[in-house]
């Protein structure tokens, strides 16, 4: 293994230069967090916070931005709860979001197999592996509410995987080491989805909910310091339109596009975020992005994005690369097949260096080490890629079994690749996936604006430096179905006497305006490349430089590139058509030119977080065996940015982080 | 080792519901055939915007076969020519060098086109909204284990639950019937303890709503199931017709 990789010469802490790229501030950021010990106190917020009586309920209107997991669960609830909802989504229906593509599973602190299961030790691997970055109290709510998700889900209709004996079967995920992942085939994330889009279907039809389709959030509107509305683009016929509420809710995901390759849908977009932002509220840790590992890997240029294949593999699947270099050059150069690689040549390096988690350690760690191997020159395929192999599985339990676990995943991979991974090992490698960053939110999940609230991906909150498998889902739900629909009301009760805003405010003319005109700035460039050409160039900077490996150097190199792709986007974006119509190109101009603030922002959180800790692995700061290495005394803390105007440096703020009821310590997977 | 082919495109445009519609060539060179279909249309468009011209428009998003947001007749089959999977799964691999493919939207009475290949599907939403739940209001629900529900029923409904409201049924069918898409639903639900307690009321709503939304009549012939990209069963469809006579008994 290399040493640690501290040179001399070059800058390896940043701490005296960032003032060059931000504003470090004093100002104290309140969290919320309720008094008493952590397994007490939602208990105790939910007994002492106040309520709004259903009289009221009917005079509040709740605008949610949103139709995934967090979104929908959310605007049904609320919607149930007698709330006046407005629901929107980009797509052409609520059930198209992409939470829909997450295929493994959910985590609950069940305990049904028995194997020593809880909701602290729930709550204790999530703080764990997301490497002591998380909020102790919120992490222990979502631990509490995970049972609830699954009771509900099941009370829905939720097709959920069931034993012979009738009761509902569980798998491993990474990072854990008992069995509490639910599921429904590789199909999770959709049979949540639609049970959820079911419960917002009913409100539809009682019309507690009103749904906006195929309608795209361009602004928020801010009245007296609150959020009060937004301002959003009509995708079919171009039309600006204006929508007032007494709150607004954003569930619109996460930014993990701004590699443009990605696990992502692609319309998946961060540009609600960095509407949020400019209107003062806080973005936070947002270079702790996810990068799977288990996806396939890239074919070609002309790709548009990437495909995953379910960390549920790697259950059964065994992680490996040829033992000699001499192995994987011949393999590389088509003269070799993985299979006929001796058991003894094969390197089962997460098994070899994670003995106590093997195969299913955290995905960070899964990543990082598939990165080190190919690095070092042992890759697969295009020389980025590993093996993930079922020969070993599919002799113990025979292939009918394991086409019953994971027939559909092996079906889609061999569409795409036109290997049968029945026969040769899958070839995997690292990519962007999810993001643990995101807007900040006190422990109600409210934002630094008033009355403006962020859950699912698109908040920071519970994950830390990394997101354990089967935990997106988990917090979507929880935030949307049991958090939010309680902590929301301790907000709406002081709104009861506030009329309905009227969309006629100069606030809202004020920001029409500002959408129109800057929608008008994107059509007249009129330069020579498309919106996708300049997001894929943004897209290598960031997964070049701002990756799965950043240094101080590479950070600093990547904040001078992204400054020259805004000059080129400023300069030489085309847009054909017309705006007042549905304009495709446009939409993908919008979502880019927010994708460029947020992967300069990322890039500075990363350049300012001088230590090694979850998914941001800055390379100057390892153990001598290549682990990450944190600097609690200096970075135990949520980062949180604040806008500053289009030219100002953004300003840092820091929320100390405390930990009470888990003793901090390095992240061992290894015994 | 990446090999291409050249193809010719026959692509609807139409750009308006109201507007009329022509099939408008592209010749494709150099098409790799790694690439997925979509990703062909996504040169093909950076092509047309290059030469300042507006791209086709065609609805897609998560392109790994779940959204259910992708379409496209392609060479008079839905989803392609390839079984069992979406659009945005067809690989160029599935075409020969020199091929006219010809694409188009979902042709049907309920899915109106909005511009080129992209359609109207909001017809699906205002039928699940009609009765395509359990009534039940969040946190009141028992124990997740408190009912033991038999596997191969769990499975049944998963089948049926598996599909992804892409509209394949509906264009495929010679009536333009929905009745694959609305049985998949009922039947999840009628297989489940939790949905039994609805079912009639929940197959009238939806029944009737999809009468009266301009779907066609079923006349069993079958075509929608046989291109259904998630091998949902006609089975389905006998279950919804039981479970619609059931309750037109208990009236």
């Amino acid at each position: 293994m290399e040493d640690n990789k501290k040179q001399t010469g070059k800058i390896v802490d940043t701490t005296s230069i960032m003032g060059n790229y931000a504003i470090y501030s004093d100002e104290k950021v309140n969290s919320k967090i309720p008094e008493g010990p952590v397994a007490e106190k939602w208990t105790n917020f939910k007994a002492h916070q106040k309520l709004v009586n259903p009289a009221n309920k009917r005079h509040l209107d709740i605008i949610v931005v949103g139709t995934g997991l967090a979104g929908a669960s959310a605007a049904a609830t609320l919607g149930e709860m007698g709330f006046n909802v407005l629901n929107f989504c980009i797509q052409d229906s609520p059930r198209r979001a992409h939470s829909i593509a997450a295929q493994g599973g959910i985590n609950a602190a069940k305990n049904y197999q028995n194997d020593g299961d809880s909701v602290y030790r729930l709550f204790y691997d999530t703080v764990k592996g997301g490497d002591f970055r998380s909020r102790e109290a919120n992490v222990y709510r979502l631990a509490e509410v995970s049972n609830n998700i699954i009771d509900q889900c099941v009370a829905q209709g939720v097709p959920f995987a069931r034993e012979y004996g009738g009761l509902l079967a569980n798998r491993s995920f990474g990072g854990a080491q008992v069995s509490r992942t639910f599921y429904a085939k590789g199909q999770t994330g959709q049979q949540l989805l639609l049970g959820a889009y079911s419960s917002l279907n009913r409100q539809i039809k009682k019309g507690s909910v009103k749904s906006f389709v195929r309608r795209e959030m361009l602004d928020l509107v801010v009245v007296d310091g609150r959020a009060r509305g937004i301002i959003v683009r009509n995708l079919i016929t171009g039309e600006i339109e204006r929508y007032a509420a007494h709150a607004v809710v954003v569930a619109t995901g996460g930014y993990g596009r701004v590699f443009f390759l990605s696990t992502n849908a692609m319309g998946c977009n961060g540009s609600v975020a960095v509407q949020c932002f400019k209107h003062g509220a806080y973005l936070a840790n947002l270079c702790f992005t996810q990068i799977h590992p288990t996806c396939i890997p890239k074919h070609g240029e002309n790709q548009s994005k990437l495909t995953l294949m379910s960390e549920s593999l790697r259950n059964d699947g065994r992680i490996w690369v040829p033992k000699k270099k001499e192995d994987a050059e011949a393999i590389r150069a088509g003269k070799l097949k993985p299979t006929q690689i001796a058991e003894e040549d094969r390197d089962y390096y997460l098994e070899r260096r994670y003995p106590a988690f093997g195969n299913l350690c955290p995905r960070d760690i899964a990543s990082r080490a598939a990165k080190e191997r190919c690095d070092a020159g042992y890759g697969v395929g295009t020389g980025n890629a590993v093996y993930l192999d079922f020969s070993e599985a599919i002799n113990r339990l025979g292939r009918d079994v394991i086409e019953a676990r994971y027939g559909n995943l092996f079906q889609m991979y061999e569409m795409i690749t036109d290997d049968n991974p029945y026969e040769t090992p899958m070839m995997i490698f690292p990519a962007s996936h999810y993001t643990m960053g995101g807007i900040w939110v006190d422990y109600e999940l409210q934002t630094s604006i008033p009355g403006l609230f962020a859950i699912g991906e698109a908040n920071f909150s519970d994950h830390g430096g990394n997101r354990l498998g089967a935990s997106a889902l988990m917090q979507g739900l929880a935030d949307g179905y049991f958090v939010l629909p309680y902590t929301m009301q301790n907000y709406l009760s002081d709104q009861i006497k506030v009329k309905h805003p009227d969309t006629n405010a100069p606030e809202f003319e004020e920001a029409e305006k500002k959408v129109r005109a800057r929608i008008e700035r994107l059509m007249n460039i009129k330069g020579k490349r498309s919106a996708d050409s300049i997001h894929k160039q943004l897209g290598l900077i960031m997964w070049n430089l701002v990756g799965m490996g950043r240094t101080a150097e590479s950070l600093m190199e990547a904040i001078k590139q992204i400054d020259e792709v805004k000059k080129e986007f400023d300069t030489n974006l085309f847009i054909p058509g017309s705006a007042d119509t549905l304009n495709t190109e446009l939409e993908k101009a919008l979502r880019l030119e927010d994708f460029i603030t947020i992967g300069k922002l990322m890039a500075i959180d990363a350049l300012h977080r001088n230590e090694s800790c979850g998914a941001h692995f800055r390379e100057e700061y390892q153990t001598p065996d290549g682990e990450a290495q944190r600097r609690d005394d200096e970075y135990m803390y949520v980062a949180c940015w604040k806008y500053n105007g289009e030219d100002g440096k953004p300003v840092l703020l820091k929320e100390p982080l405390k930990y009470e009821a888990i003793k901090v310590q390095t992240r061992n997977y290894k015994s | 080792m990446e090999n291409s082919i050249n193809i010719k495109l026959k692509i609807w445009r139409q750009h308006g519901p109201k507007e009329p519609g022509q099939f408008v060539e592209y010749p494709m060179n150099d098409v790799p055939t790694d690439i997925s279909f979509l990703e062909m249309l996504d040169m093909l468009n950076e092509q047309l915007v290059e030469r300042g011209e507006e791209p086709v428009v065609f609805d897609n998003d998560c392109r790994e076969g779940i959204c259910g947001m992708c379409s496209l007749y392609i060479n008079g089959n839905p989803h392609g020519p390839v079984g069992s999977i979406t659009t945005c799964q067809l690989h160029m691999r599935k075409f020969n060098d020199g091929d006219t493919i010809t694409v188009e939207p979902w042709r049907s009475a309920a899915f109106p086109v909005i511009r080129d290949l992209m359609v109207d599907r909001s017809a699906f939403d205002k039928i699940q909204q009609a009765g395509g739940y359990v009534s039940f209001n969040t946190g009141g629900a028992q124990d997740a284990n408190a009912i033991p529900i038999p596997k191969e029923a769990a499975d049944e409904a998963m089948d049926s639950a598996t599909c992804i409201g892409c509209g394949a049924c509906v264009a495929a069918c010679k009536n333009g019937s929905a009745m694959l898409f609305v049985s998949a639903k009922v039947s999840q639900f009628a297989l489940l303890p939790q949905g039994k307690v609805e079912a009639a009321r929940r197959v009238r709503a939806m029944v009737s709503k999809m009468d009266e939304l301009g779907f066609g009549n079923c006349t069993n012939t079958g075509a929608c199931a046989a291109q259904c990209p998630k091998n949902i069963s006609l089975s389905n469809i006998a279950r919804m017709n039981r479970e619609y006579l059931k309750m037109k008994f208990k009236d």
